[in-house]
């Protein structure tokens, strides 16, 4: 099985990065082959969607289960509907996190856990965004 | 002719020019005139024209609905969307509404004409006569949704028909999408700005944007003495005129918050609106009419 871990960098060792649609890459691994794979974020430079667009690109690479801080409501519904599991971490290297995905050490979200950014579904981002611009909240580390 | 008032920095004192510029022209012009209130999401120069509305519609944004009967899970929607609003997972096309811009391009490529386009609300238009003779129409974007575009757009389109006059369209502010298409078509557009480091460094966006678009623009100063900002210097420079400096000053506060505009607060600002007014339609001479 194919799980991802979102990152910030390629190094299975290094702390996980708590974003789902914005992190920098995903660290992807069949935990019986050790085969990592870093992936990079298609939508780290999105407009909006970023959940979703990530979603996709995961689906197509034959991702089974996710692992990170906490999914938006855009991206929650559509790895519900590719039939992936997430699951929720505060802390951990990619390495650590899916050995734990494996043991059944972790919870798998029951419902979106990010007030989401775009589209009015959470309690809004993106409500007043002028323009319609994605509020990515870049540079502020990964408190959001 | 219309005449849209933008400003870069909100706050500038968009709407009080807007309506007193609409009232100096009932009254002092004897022409018709239409406040097209663009600012949609917090379109309150309603509040000025205290107008009775009589005429409402919905603003819809057409939507794509996959027809799973035709669809042969290709793809290709999925490709041209810009806005990752639909995908496609576990051979099943999944469409997100409140990412979806409605631009169509998803409908027209589907190689099975498998999708059709639902409407959507987003927002709502609302338009009126004042007690003052004052026509009024005004967007609304809805709480949450994230496309004020769509509704200016529509705002703009409502057909109203009025004899030959004047129309101000009251841009929000900013200098992105939303105000491109406030401001666009306009014949003139007003920027008003304050001496503040905020009023220079917004107003040069401001300026750029009808730049871009090939507009005529010219300056509004309100509350002048607030701060040191060369405004002045800045449209010597840049070639555009200033129009009117409006100062800082008590009676003027205290008249807009008590509802008024600017020739209630003080009559001498017939004058000024004279003046300007007179500057509008010599630029518009100056352009192919």
């Amino acid at each position: 099985m194919k799980i991802a871990v979102s990152a910030n960098s390629g190094n299975p060792e290094a702390p996980f990065s708590a974003r789902f649609g914005r992190c920098r890459c995903f660290m992807v691994a069949d935990p019986d082959l050790e085969d990592w794979q870093e992936v990079e974020n298609p939508a780290l430079d999105a407009q909006g969607g970023a959940g979703t667009q990530v979603v996709q690109h995961l689906a197509n690479l034959g991702v089974e289960a996710v692992v990170s801080g906490r999914y938006g409501p855009n991206a929650f519904e559509a790895l519900q509907a590719a039939g992936i599991g997430a699951y929720l971490a505060d802390s951990g290297s990619p390495r650590q996190l899916i050995a734990d995905c494996q043991a059944g050490r972790l919870t798998t979200a029951s419902g979106p856990t990010g007030r989401g950014f775009h589209g009015g579904q959470g309690k809004g981002w993106g409500g007043r965004s002028r323009g319609g611009r994605g509020q990515g909240r870049q540079g502020q580390g990964d408190q959001w | 002719m219309v005449i849209a008032v933008a400003s870069g920095k909100g706050g500038t004192g968009k709407t009080t020019i807007a309506v007193s510029l609409a009232q100096f022209l009932i009254e002092q012009a004897d022409l018709p005139v239409l406040i097209s209130d663009a600012d949609v999401e917090a379109p309150n120069a309603h509040l000025f024209v205290k107008p009775q509305f009589s005429e409402e519609k919905e603003v819809n944004l057409f939507v794509p609905q996959v027809d799973q009967d035709l669809c042969s899970a290709c793809g290709t929607c999925v490709d041209v969307c810009q806005f990752n609003a639909i995908l496609l997972l576990q051979d099943k096309p999944k469409v997100f509404p409140s990412l979806c811009h409605g631009c169509g391009s998803c409908t027209r490529q589907c190689p099975e004409g498998a999708i059709e386009e639902i409407p959507r609300v987003i927002g709502r238009l609302d338009r009126g006569l004042s007690p003052g003779e004052l026509h009024l129409r005004q967007g609304t974007l809805n709480e949450g949704e994230p496309l004020a575009v769509p509704v200016i757009a529509a705002l703009k389109k409502w057909q109203y028909d009025l004899a030959p006059g004047v129309e101000i369209v009251d841009s929000p502010p900013g200098a992105s999408c939303p105000v491109v298409e406030a401001v666009r078509g306009a014949d003139f557009v007003l920027l008003v700005t304050e001496p503040t480091p905020f009023g220079l460094h917004d107003l040069k966006q401001a300026l750029q944007v009808t730049r871009e678009l090939g507009l005529q623009a010219g300056v509004i100063i309100n509350r002048v003495g607030l701060g040191q900002e060369d405004i002045r210097g800045f449209c010597q420079d840049n070639g555009v005129p200033i129009l009117i400096e409006i100062p800082l000053e008590r009676k003027i506060g205290e008249g807009l918050a008590r509802g008024q505009g600017l020739l209630e607060i003080d009559p001498g600002y017939r004058a000024k609106f004279a003046a300007l007014w007179e500057q509008i339609q010599a630029a518009g001479m100056g352009v192919a009419s």
